[in-house]
């Protein structure tokens, strides 16, 4: 009986307010008081069954909830033959409850289409060599399972046989197709857009990156902030104390009316449901932009920051050298294309690669006598011509005369924080390469988002020397940039600006050397596409490592402080009115009272929604 | 104490929970609950899950789910480890 009372809340809701509403309909149409009464006396028990209930088993565990309040004040107002309160406020308590299960489900909705994606079931191959379909909870790591289009990855795992591609929006929120062959890594959650292959499972359930990341969030969700905390003591007496209050009130005036409407006044909706609602719907936000935000703490900190802190190789750079500059000189350049590229084919040295790369394909010569001069490069002979590949020590040593522009140009080149590579051919200078880390393609606009979005300081820290450093900080225009840092120093860097300046900072690396600075910092950001040092050490995870996510995650931090705290007002700002009307005007009664107290919730919910909207301009 | 004590933890989806008090009801009745270990129930709002870890060989998973049905909420999964 009970559990069907309560599974039919809403039905009964809507019962009760058709009954409200025959109720009024005959009393002006007809002038049938009896009518009226009647309907209002059912619509009144109707709608308290409910509310009751809840409230007895609340008692039992021993919670003043607020279901205890609404039915005390109802009881009380039926007792003195209110039966217009009574049904009014328990038809608005019901009907409120129930917008607010809506709408609360639309603030969860971004999380909740996170967790839809885990996979449920997985092809495995059984002893007798067949795939058969099983419950995703009965693979174990070691099993053997087929993924075939269009289906979801179940587990994490290795491809053991076949390709195809997959779409990894679930783990790295970008909708690209990524080729898998055999060795290929696939991760639980993505899905196979065409082929078919096999999958050897690695990690399981939980253990999944996927698995991992709705965890966080989950559990990022219902973090609690300090302030949040506050509120929770505060409406576990608060709704007792509105109880004591009513009953207070009720002896020494003997106005039940009064006492009543205080009960209903008293109840805490708005204020407890305001923050939690605003949290919610900024991390989904975060979820469905590949922001992951680890917890309301995170939030606030974030959204208060002043100086952030980048580690340049792999997060303002791209990580590996590559040209960037170049000069030819002369004639026939062609053929000294060729020639260094025959000769850098044969060396393993980490700027060959990037140079091999520039050129591009190309047709290979036959390379002889080839001598490797230490630190300084490499000289050969390539089709009969004497062939230096290497620094301006090279050149000196191999006699290359240079003119004025080549050396302005040499000059401009080291500059800007490149290491040269200097062709000659037959002790004449034909090609000239600038070679360096370069930076990320956008960060020079991302950062000056974050600049607008109030960080004051934009700090860089790198192991280089300080020349590359200082190159790529007056081409981004931070305010300080510090070379030849080793982890310890950062971390070190970092303690001095929290401990000794006060300052709220965040700290942004790859995760994968940086970790003592990504714990340190009041927030650690990674870059890590899903890695697991990322994701653990660190506050906020920018999934597939996308640097242009960093604006946005600041900006929506900072929206969803400021949404918190609008809540925060309109919840106190309500109940101060509510107070103050019952005290000195005369219109303030127990429906009125639930009405702006329901309307108060609405009107969190749906301010916390707009988050869920949020885009940085 | 005594017999064998067997340890599991339970994760538990419930329909989606809208008022903050829900959640201390939940709590409060699964605390009542003779095997289950009061310091591991949790109840979180927003994902709307239980987790407890509890001795099977005092409780079940069946009892565990009739005590939050009781209550008036659905339990729409759980899953025992």
């Amino acid at each position: 009986m009970q559990r069907f009372i309560l599974k039919n809340k809403n039905s009964i809701a809507l019962i009760g307010g058709i009954l409200i509403a025959i109720g009024f309909l005959s009393k002006w149409t007809i002038d049938n008081r009896l009518v009226l009464t009647w309907s209002l006396i059912t619509a009144s028990i109707l709608g308290v069954a409910p509310i009751a209930i809840q409230a007895y088993q609340a008692l039992r565990v021993k919670v003043v909830s607020i279901d205890v309040l609404v039915t005390v004040a109802v009881t009380g107002a039926f007792i003195i033959r209110n039966y217009e309160e009574s049904a009014i406020v328990t038809f608005l308590f019901l009907f409120g409850a129930y917008l607010e299960q809506r709408t609360l489900n639309k603030t969860r909705s971004a999380i909740k289409e996170l967790t839809e994606m885990a996979p449920e079931s997985a092809l495995k191959q059984m002893e007798d060599g067949e795939f058969t379909e099983v419950d995703v909870d009965e693979v174990d790591a070691g099993d053997i399972l087929l993924v075939k289009t269009g289906a979801k990855v179940p587990v994490d795992g290795t491809v053991i046989n076949g390709e195809g591609s997959v779409n990894e929006a679930s783990i790295t929120g970008e909708s690209i197709p990524v080729a898998k062959e055999k060795g290929s890594k696939v991760f639980a959650g993505t899905i196979l857009d065409n082929g078919t292959i096999q999958i050897v499972a690695e990690r399981v359930g939980e253990d999944t990156t996927f698995g991992r990341i709705i965890e966080l969030v989950e559990e990022a969700q219902d973090s609690k902030s300090e302030a949040e905390r506050f509120i929770d003591r505060f409406s576990k007496y608060y709704t007792p104390a509105v109880l004591v209050l009513s009953f207070v009130v009720w002896l020494f005036s003997r106005n039940v009316e009064l006492a009543v409407t205080i009960l209903v006044l008293g109840c805490p909706g708005a204020l407890v449901i305001g923050v939690p609602v605003s949290h919610v719907a900024g991390i989904g936000n975060g979820a469905r932009n590949g922001v992951l935000l680890k917890g309301s703490e995170v939030i606030s900190d974030f959204s208060r920051l002043d100086t952030m802190v980048f580690d340049k190789t792999g997060t303002l750079t791209a990580g590996n050298p590559s040209v960037a500059e170049k000069e030819y000189y002369g004639d026939d350049i062609d053929k000294a294309l060729v020639y260094l590229a025959s000769v850098e084919r044969e060396s393993d040295h980490p700027l060959a690669k990037a140079v091999l790369e520039d050129i591009g394909e190309m047709p290979f010569l036959p390379v002889e006598n080839t001598e490797v001069v230490k630190g300084e490069g490499i000289v050969a002979s390539v089709g009969g011509h004497r062939v230096a590949v290497g620094n301006a020590a090279l050149m000196e040593r191999e006699r290359v005369t240079l003119d004025e522009k080549m050396k302005s140009d040499i000059d401009r080149f080291e500059k800007k924080g490149n290491s040269l590579v200097l062709t000659a051919v037959d002790g004449e200078l034909k090609v000239l390469m600038g070679v360096r880390d370069q930076i990320r393609p956008g960060v020079e606009a991302d950062l000056l988002k974050l600049k607008k979005l109030g960080v004051r300081n934009l700090v860089m820290l790198s192991g280089d020397n300080q020349g590359t450093v200082d190159a790529v900080s007056r081409e981004l225009g931070l305010t300080e940039a510090r070379g030849n840092m080793l982890p310890q120093d950062k971390s070190a860097y970092i303690r001095r600006l929290i401990e000794e300046e006060g300052q709220i900072v965040a700290f942004v690396g790859d995760g994968v050397n940086d970790s003592p600075s990504l714990a340190l910092a009041n927030i650690g950001i990674a870059m890590g596409g899903g890695t697991d040092v990322a994701i653990e050490t660190s506050d906020v995870v920018l999934m597939n490592s996308d640097f242009s996510r960093l604006p946005h995650a600041l900006g929506l931090t900072k929206a969803t402080a400021r949404n918190m705290k609008q809540n925060i007002f309109i919840a106190v700002g309500v109940v101060l009115l509510l107070l103050a009307s019952l005290l000195f005007s005369e219109w303030m009664n127990m429906s009125i009272g639930m009405l702006v107290h329901e309307g108060s919730i609405l009107a969190v919910i749906l301010n916390g929604m707009r988050l869920l909207r949020y885009r940085l301009r | 104490m005594k017999g064998v004590i067997n340890m599991k933890s339970a994760t538990i989806q419930l329909e989606t929970l809208t008022c903050p008090s829900c959640m201390q009801k939940i709590e409060g009745a699964l605390k009542a609950l003779d095997g289950v270990d009061k310091d591991t129930v949790k109840v979180s709002f927003n994902s709307s899950k239980a987790k407890l870890d509890f001795d099977a060989a005092k409780v079940s998973i069946e009892k565990i789910e009739d005590a939050i049905k009781r209550l008036g909420y659905e339990v729409i999964k759980s899953r025992v480890k």
